[in-house]
């Protein structure tokens, strides 16, 4: 063997597969400025479009006069739901079996709603536009309480709906009620609350947010008139579904829609679903035949584009006296804002909230979801989580935590004790999943050892003594979180959106010097899929990673996919890759067979191509391979080396992880601080260490900035208090703790390649982490549950209410 | 987020920029760093016909020594402020409060003149400087005049400013030899304005308070002088039982708005404890 000949540890590293802390291949763009984004599309004549909006929560809308907008210069349209109408375009479906008001219909139900679109031929004569449109309103009153929503006085607020007694989930018991959904046994469930020794009640809130992307919803239609075809330039996570979704509502042939998705600025649940700017602007682009842009800024984007969570979860727990919890019922107040507007699958109102039974082992368990309309932005996406997973998952933390303090226990030890055991996998819950894999017990011995969970409570509890001593005035919570998440939405048995079901795809196509391209049905929107993508191919057929370009986000040249959202782009698109990846290489087997002379079962897998068995030198490498499938594949096989697979998962994934947060807080002005933060996670095989720790990284920071303070708040009057980066908590890198990485790897057993994803664990279980340290904080001066979110006031508040200064 | 129209105007001389002001009235508004107004346009909630851009007149920037005073230009910036030696040497409470305005982007822009003569109460200067015992140079159609800080805030966004007047500069007496001082700011995060900011500037003489000075950010819907405040702590030693006092004194003159940094009573709390820590900071510090 020559010296130049590399080792196999070199041509492994080579390939800069998967588990390689691979550098992020479009960061090269990014970070020079380089991007393509929805506002960087110019397009010759290009108009621009912005809307009057309503400055009410809730009004009717008596008439709109725009006589005078249509005399400033350069503006050339207004549109209204008048106009819409002419092309029943006035209302369209959500994804969640409602309608929306695409422009105010008669009323208008939220501050901010659309009311009017204004078409001019740039941004500045759109808003001098708007300021010329009179709208006359009639101020109606406003529900802003969810829990007065199905008073029998409450107003009406749907009046679309009246008479309407079933929903598109069922049943509704009241004029402002959405839909009631149930799971679980209520009878077992209500016998283990009689019999048991002790039981926990509370309700707990998890306020309403707002994903707020750095990048706000926009896009560019262009409508050619000649050929009858629809271009879309937009921020969509789901470009495929909105292809589909205007073909069904605009009447136009799905083949002459052309959506592309470019480079995407974040999106966290925000840029699933479809919102009026879309159809207005693909309405005026049809009207005045020239393209049209709409973009969203910072307030508009808070206040009426989807939000997240407003769930209100009354949870209980019932347990024996040593800890054993026995039954769990949790009835949730769901509030939906003035059309229900989620983002989940189309059969699930509530998401998977079901997985509110968390990492333990309850025998029994009942929930109940009431969904109500209140005059309050329309939205409920999953922000950073897969659906109401990270309500779920707050709601059960929350409650074990209430549990041991009833009991007296530790809470990591009362988690322990009730963890479900890895010989029980796969695990199928009381509330209805099938739980793939999972090591719990290790994952949180793990963390109490690297933390010094011992150390901590002997601290915490010298600083107690020294507090009620009178020495300090600070107090010390620990915060212990441990999650399961149920992401890679989702089997075709359980999962579809509009009656899609939700598989992935993947197209590979290698070209003869050995490089390809990939093209991927999910879209990144800041999750490094280009990087990524390519390692796993990489691995699986021996290119290197450089070698594969990843391509997505346009629906004419990818396959159809679902998106990405939910942490579903690793457990199906991720498997849909691996699965293509595979059917190469077994055509790519029969090419060198043929070549090297040999019976395909004489070949075995090394690295980057195939050798024979028992005879190492005859070799043939992957490269080589991809040569001779374009001039010399064995008789009879077509030519080319390309594939393509669809992915229909068999199971969802269950990542999961141990997080602690250490927290100091000064109860004379409430501020706190993060001394340490550890997150454990373990989402499977792990692709790229380097991405994980980014992922987990900004999922923290979401999950610090939400519990901490981050909330979109309304007044009485149904005013938007928090409709700015002032007052909307957004933290700088200044605010944002330190985050401490850890894992452990539980492959998944269903996935091609273990993977489970990542994106979304850490505000799934970041948020508890952080609300349960305050509350531990907090619970020796004897309070039960504070509600989130946690900022300085609310803070000394509860050290007020629990008489610390008296 | 857009603005509606406007004219824009760059003199070059102070007699420029007052003639046009003057002359164009109340449809005509200053701009100098424009961290308040600009915002406030895009919002249209200020829609100015004209803005006059202080940027291009040399006079208006600059920090200088004038016998025992400092002497700073309106459009001097926050960063000049924070490169300056003499505001190290001389006041460096301005120095430990500019570095608690926003981020280095903003104070890069931001300019002092801006910051004390519009008369939002959420700036962190104009308290300062009524604790420092400033003066503010006014400079109108009618000629020049001089009014202290203390004078010169009248309620939020007004102030003794008359029509067509610029204030053109600052001037501040240097803080005696051996002063403590402390400026405490509770803030939610970086950029935001003070929930409750505290400036205090004292000098001890065998081990009390012999001469102190306490102003008050945000607390109020102008900058506020703690006078009482003030007064129970000269003569003290800063005991436990005198900082309650004073904090109590303080807080009896704040009344601030309950908003999203909390309601009026969480703020006036704080407002006392940053008194308190700002008094102990400052005696701490004084030789």
């Amino acid at each position: 063997m020559n010296d130049m000949t590399p080792t196999r540890e070199q041509r492994e590293a080579k390939l800069e597969g998967m588990g390689c802390k691979r550098k992020r291949v479009e960061d090269i763009r990014f970070t020079q400025g380089k991007g393509n984004y929805v506002d960087d599309v110019k397009l010759p004549g290009m108009l621009h479009g912005d809307f009057v909006r309503s400055p009410h929560a809730h009004a009717r809308v008596k008439s709109i006069n725009s006589e005078e907008a249509l005399k400033v210069p350069g503006v050339l349209a207004v549109i209204t739901a008048e106009t819409l109408k002419t092309v029943n375009l006035a209302w369209m479906p959500t994804l969640a079996g409602d309608v929306q008001m695409v422009l105010a219909d008669g009323k208008v139900l939220f501050q901010n709603q659309e009311v009017a679109f204004v078409v001019a031929t740039d941004r500045y004569a759109a808003d001098d536009g708007i300021n010329k449109v009179v709208v006359e309103y009639e101020a109606l009153p406003v529900l802003v309480d969810p829990f007065k929503a199905m008073d029998a006085d409450a107003p009406v607020l749907r009046e679309d709906l009246a008479g309407k007694t079933t929903g598109a989930h069922g049943p509704r018991k009241h004029h402002n009620h959405v839909f009631e959904w149930t799971v679980g046994d209520k009878d077992l469930t209500d016998a283990a609350f009689k019999k048991a020794d002790v039981t926990i009640k509370e309700m707990i809130s998890y306020h309403r947010t707002h994903p707020s992307p750095l990048e706000t919803c926009q896009c560019v239609c262009s409508f050619d008139k000649i050929k009858g075809e629809l271009t879309i330039w937009g921020t969509f996570q789901a470009p495929h579904v909105i292809r589909t979704v205007v073909a069904l509502i605009a009447k136009i042939p799905e083949h002459k829609i052309h959506v592309i998705a470019p480079d995407i600025g974040g999106g966290f649940g925000n840029k699933v679903g479809a919102y009026p700017g879309y159809i207005c602007a693909a309405v005026a682009s049809i009207v005045t035949g020239k393209p049209v842009k709409w973009v969203e800024d910072r307030i508009e984007n808070l206040t009426a584009t989807s939000f997240a969570r407003d769930y209100h979860m009354t949870t209980e727990i019932a347990a024996t006296k040593e800890g054993k919890v026995t039954g769990l019922r949790v009835h949730v107040l769901a509030d939906h804002g003035a059309f229900d507007a989620c983002a989940d699958p189309s059969k699930w109102p509530a998401g998977f909230f079901n997985i509110v039974t968390g990492s333990y082992d309850f025998p029994t368990a009942h929930l109940a979801v009431d969904g109500i309309y209140t005059n309050k932005a329309p939205g409920g996406v999953a922000y950073r989580c897969s659906f109401r997973v990270t309500e779920a998952a707050y709601c059960i933390e929350r409650g074990m935590d209430i549990l041991a303090q009833k009991l007296g226990m530790d809470p990591a030890e009362l988690r322990l004790k009730n963890f479900i055991k890895p010989e029980q996998f796969p695990y199928h819950s009381a509330l209805g999943w099938e739980y793939d894999s999972g090591d719990y017990h290790t994952a949180m011995r793990k963390m109490m050892e690297s933390v010094d969970y011992a150390g901590l409570r002997k601290e915490q509890a010298e600083k107690r003594a020294a507090f009620k001593r009178g020495e300090t005035r600070e107090i010390m919570g620990l915060g212990v979180s441990f999650f399961t998440e149920i992401v890679g939405a989702g089997p075709s048995k359980n999962c579809d959106i509009l009656g899609i079901a939700m598989f992935d795809s993947c197209e590979i196509r290698m070209h003869p010097t050995g490089a390809g391209i990939a093209r991927v049905g999910s879209k990144s929107q800041g999750q490094g899929h280009e990087t990524t993508w390519a390692q796993i191919i990489a691995t699986e057929i021996g290119i290197p990673s450089d070698d594969i370009m990843i391509e997505e986000g346009n629906t004419d040249t990818a396959p159809y996919g679902l998106g990405t959202y939910g942490s579903r782009s690793t457990p199906v698109a991720g498997a849909a890759i691996a699965m293509a990846a595979r059917k190469i290489k077994a055509k790519a087997q029969m090419i060198a067979a043929y070549k090297l002379e040999v019976h395909e079962g004489d070949l075995e897998w090394d690295i980057d191509g195939f050798r024979v068995k028992g005879l190492p030198e005859k070799t043939m490498s992957m490269k080589d391979i991809c040569w001779a499938a374009y001039n010399s594949v064995p008789p009879g096989m077509e030519p080319g080396l390309e594939a393509v697979s669809y992915y229909d998962p068999p199971n969802m994934t269950y990542p999961f992880g141990a997080y602690i947060c250490v927290m100091n807080i000064d109860v004379d002005t409430g501020v706190y601080k993060v001394r340490r933060f550890y997150a454990l996670d373990d989402c499977g095989t792990r692709i790229n260490p380097m991405i994980i720790e980014g992922q987990v990284h900004g999922g923290l920071t979401e999950a610090f900035a939400i519990a901490m303070g981050q909330e979109i708040r309304y007044d009485d009057e149904g005013n938007v208090v928090t409709g700015s980066f002032m007052d909307f908590f957004m933290p700088t890198a200044v605010e944002t703790p330190h985050w401490e990485t850890d894992f452990t790897v539980t492959p998944s057993p269903h996935h091609p390649i273990g993977a489970k994803g990542v994106g979304e664990s850490p505000n799934v279980g970041g948020v508890p982490a952080f609300s349960n340290a305050v509350n531990d904080a907090f619970s020796f001066l004897g309070s039960t549950h504070i509600q989130m979110p946690h900022d300085y006031w609310r803070n000394w508040k509860a050290a007020k209410n629990l008489g610390v200064f008296a | 987020m857009i603005p509606g129209p406007f004219s824009y105007h760059r003199p070059v001389t102070l007699a420029d920029a007052v003639k046009l002001l003057s002359t164009l009235g109340d449809d005509a508004r200053p701009l100098a760093g424009g961290h308040s107004l600009v915002p406030m346009m895009k919002l249209r909630l200020a829609t100015p016909e004209h803005l006059v851009d202080l940027h291009g007149i040399d006079a208006l920037k600059g920090i200088r020594r004038d016998g025992t005073r400092i002497v700073i230009g309106a459009m001097t910036t926050q960063h000049d402020l924070l490169a300056s030696d003499e505001i190290a040497r001389s006041l460096p409470i301005l120095h430990e409060t500019a570095l608690l305005i926003a981020d280095p982007q903003v104070r890069y822009r931001g300019t002092i003149g801006g910051n004390v003569a519009n008369g939002d109460p959420g700036n962190d200067m104009p308290a300062l400087m009524m604790t420092l015992g400033a003066s503010y140079r006014l400079e109108g159609p009618g000629g020049a005049r001089d009014l202290p800080a203390s004078d010169f805030y009248q309620g939020a966004y007004f102030t003794a400013l008359e029509p067509g007047e610029i204030l053109t500069s600052i001037s501040v007496p240097a803080a005696a030899a051996g002063h403590g001082y402390a400026y405490e700011k509770l803030k939610r995060k970086i950029g935001d304005y003070a929930t409750a900011a505290a400036a205090v500037v004292l000098t001890m003489a065998g081990g009390k308070v012999a001469t102190c000075t306490i102003g008050l950010t945000n607390l109020n819907e102008t900058p506020l002088l703690a006078t009482d405040a003030a007064k129970i702590v000269i003569g003290t030693s800063l005991d436990e039982a005198t900082l309650k006092k004073a904090a109590a004194a303080a807080e009896a003159i704040m009344s601030p708005a309950s908003d999203a940094r909390g309601p009026a009573e969480y703020r006036k709390h704080v407002g006392g404890i940053m008194v308190t820590r700002a008094l102990t900071r400052a005696a701490a510090r004084a030789s």
